[in-house]
């Protein structure tokens, strides 16, 4: 007479075990897939910054163009430094970005404070006015912007005498001052603010605590997510700053990177130098998102945005 | 984030903001302050061509030292992006003295009020190439110089092998020839080919197509009136000519595909490169002997190339005009616009620096453009409509290489140009 024995514990533990690394492999591939197509442009990029220009045009139709093949060196490199003063971009980018991102936490950030913690008359108002301009593209107040910018007083230094004078054109000030306080970011922040229990700012208070100490001290240190997530939102269209520093800024030394991929577009386009420069500027975009990635992920997750 | 961490990086970005903003405003001096030189503030389209900037400089530098009344200033923008700053500054109220722009913006730019009459003496403007001049109403606003052309780039073998005649200036390829040509080439195992750059945008497709339509018969507007675009842009001229720009995209005789500029002609991809003078050494270089350049088709109306290249005007806001002009008349030197020439590959504006240059003269290499730019060279439209029938243009253009409708797509072109032009009082016509 057959039997038929019951799996031991062990077998059954090797069969999860098998088809969990089944799942694995499955999952570990489509991601493996996915990694490599959003790889693609970069590696195009960067090989393609190591050929010359009649080379990337005869590669473009074959897998060629993502192999480091042919004539490769740092021609373009050396080339870019020759048409654009990178350096100069790099450093005006840096310093433009990094004071918009600083200064727009402190200040978004203490705004969607005010918005969500203060009690006061008409901040639902105010509120559905900073949402409201978010409907309104930035190409459509660009001129009338040029424009006023033009007219306000500014302090100006000469032969070392600080004088007053009208015109923020052609200056540091005016491309970071207009962008530090941001609609989206004073909506994020109320929003994720609002989240926090106001039980904590009751408790504060009855310590002894004044406002900007509960913004401090218990807000701040709470809000982790959205301080990251308004900073990344924030770096990147500082970062990628196009229009604005165009029409603001005449003298070379003061533009920002974005300004220079345009010094690369002449009647033929140098491509070679075009993917050089792209691939330097996109270095410390890569870094910061590098450096913040876990807390870039985390706060994706806790606040629901998508950047 | 840790308390003084948050009131040190505040405190730092709140410094340097406020240190950057001076070192901002300290680059900004207009100098020419007191008894020194007045200051001439000047803008170029010429960033990232270090070319053309040496010429520039050179310039400049020789003005400076030939006097000491004025000192020239430069700042150079990128090409792609210097109208949007050029508009950003007029509408700021902070143009310089002196800038250059395309030759088809200038009447926009003068009925605008951003630039004003130039008044150089006649023993320059009247030297200069017709299409190096450029003109609103009658009036000179700007001048350059020198001038760009088209023309058909072929290898002299592939024609002899496919028994294919060679045009001259004086017989040009009827149309009828062109399409029998390529239709040859087809045959012989070009998967397209001709190379009309269609995969290029903006003032191109103007400056290369809207020639072909005047070879035709049709125009961008009425030439006479400037008042309007009907009977010229959607006429049975300009319907058979884009009939012919429709089909040759449909029977795989050209494409939109590939890159700009011409390395799929010297790659022998394609047969025939309808291009420009900048790219003339690179293939030379590349082909050698066997290049020939040769004039457009004629479709009907004598072949047309486009005219007008970067000129140079003064400022409406300019408050040294007189000094501006010593500049202007001062560059006009013919070793200056031969130096132009043999850096950025372009026809001289005035005979004598076509014979400096080492490529324009009699007997060079590039000669033919200088006779194709004779020959057929004509200015678009002097009004300052342009901009809008140049983009409407390119839109009708596009719309019709994919397919749609000539007719009906022309007639919207028309109506567009046609409420833009009424809509603004006939921009002084």
């Amino acid at each position: 007479m057959a039997t038929i024995t019951a799996p031991s514990s062990r077998q059954l533990d090797r069969t999860e075990r098998q088809q969990r690394r089944r799942r694995n492999v499955w999952s570990y591939l489509a991601m493996a897939l996915f990694a490599v197509i959003f790889l693609f442009p970069m590696v195009f990029m960067f090989i393609s910054s190591l050929k010359p220009d009649a080379q990337i045009l005869s590669d473009v139709r074959s897998l060629n163009a993502f192999l480091p093949v042919g004539d490769l060196s740092l021609d373009n490199y050396r080339d870019v430094f020759d048409r654009v003063p990178v350096a100069r971009f790099m450093i005006n980018s840096v310093l433009i970005t990094t004071l918009i991102v600083v200064l727009g936490l402190v200040v978004n950030s203490m705004c969607g404070f005010a918005l969500s913690r203060l009690e006061w008359k008409g901040r639902g108002a105010v509120l559905a006015v900073v949402i409201a301009t978010l409907i309104v593209p930035f190409e459509t107040i660009a001129i009338p912007m040029v424009y006023w910018v033009s007219k306000l007083p500014t302090l100006v230094f000469e032969g070392g005498v600080p004088k007053y004078d009208f015109g923020w054109l052609n200056t540091y000030q005016v491309q970071i001052i207009p962008f530090i306080a941001n609609a989206f970011s004073i909506f994020l922040f109320t929003q994720y603010f609002s989240t926090i229990p106001k039980s904590l700012d009751e408790a504060a208070r009855i310590d002894g605590a004044g406002w900007f100490t509960i913004y401090r001290k218990i807000v701040v240190p709470l809000a982790g997510p959205a301080f990251a997530t308004v900073a990344i939102l924030t770096f990147l269209p500082a970062w990628n700053s196009y229009l604005w520093p165009l029409m603001v800024v005449q003298e070379e030394n003061l533009r920002p990177v974005m300004v220079g991929m345009q010094y690369f577009f002449q009647l033929n386009p140098a491509w070679g130098e075009v993917m050089a420069y792209t691939t330097l500027i996109t270095l410390p975009v890569l870094i910061v998102f590098l450096s913040f990635q876990r807390a870039f992920v985390s706060s994706v997750a806790a606040s629901g945005v998508k950047g | 984030m840790k308390r003084r961490s948050l009131v040190t990086i505040v405190s730092v970005s709140a410094a340097s903001a406020l240190a950057l903003s001076a070192c901002g405003q300290a680059g900004q001096g207009d100098g020419g302050s007191g008894d020194g030189p007045q200051e001439l503030t000047m803008w170029t389209h010429s960033a990232g061509n270090p070319a053309e900037l040496e010429v520039y400089t050179k310039i400049i530098d020789d003005f400076n030292a030939s006097q000491d009344q004025y000192t020239v200033v430069t700042e150079s923008f990128p090409q792609g992006a210097y109208n949007d700053a050029i508009v950003a500054a007029a509408a700021a109220g902070d143009l310089p003295c002196l800038l250059d722009m395309d030759g088809p913006i200038v009447p926009n730019w003068a009925w605008a009020e951003y630039i004003q009459p130039l008044e150089l003496p006649t023993s320059i403007t009247d030297n200069l190439l017709p299409t190096a001049v450029g003109t609103y109403q009658d009036e000179i606003y700007a001048a350059g110089y020198w001038d760009a052309a088209l023309s058909i780039f072929a290898r002299k073998s592939v024609l002899d092998a496919n028994a294919i005649r060679i045009p001259t200036i004086d017989e040009p390829w009827t149309i009828e020839e062109f399409d029998a040509a390529l239709a040859t080439l087809k045959a012989a195992g070009y998967e397209t080919p001709l190379d009309i750059g269609a995969e290029d945008k903006g003032e191109w497709w103007s400056y290369a197509y809207s020639p072909m339509l005047q070879s035709a018969g049709g125009d961008l507007i009425d030439r006479e009136t400037m008042l309007t675009a009907d009977g010229a842009l959607n006429g049975p001229e300009a319907v058979e000519f884009f009939t012919w720009f429709q089909d040759s995209f449909a029977n795989g005789y050209t494409s939109n595909s590939g890159t700009i500029g011409n390395q799929e002609f010297n790659d022998d991809v394609v047969a025939l490169s309808y291009t420009g003078v900048w790219n003339a050494m690179g293939s030379l270089e590349a082909i050698g002997d066997d290049l020939l350049i040769l004039p457009p088709p004629d479709f009907g109306d004598g072949p047309k190339i486009g005219g007008g290249s970067w000129q140079w005007g003064i400022s409406s806001s300019c408050d040294a005009v007189d000094g501006a002009r010593e500049y202007l008349e001062f560059s006009f030197q013919d070793k200056y616009i031969a130096e132009f020439s043999d850096k950025q590959v372009v026809i001289p504006a005035t005979a004598a620096a076509e014979e400096l240059s080492a490529n324009f003269g009699e007997g060079d290499p590039l000669r033919p453009f200088v006779e194709l730019s004779q020959a057929y060279a004509l200015a678009r439209p002097a009004t300052p409509a342009y901009p809008v029938i140049s983009s409407t243009f390119e839109k009708a253009a596009k719309d019709i290489m994919s397919g749609s409708d000539v007719q009906s797509t022309l007639d919207g072109a028309v109506q567009e140009i046609d409420t833009n032009i009424t809509s603004n009082d006939g921009y002084g016509f």
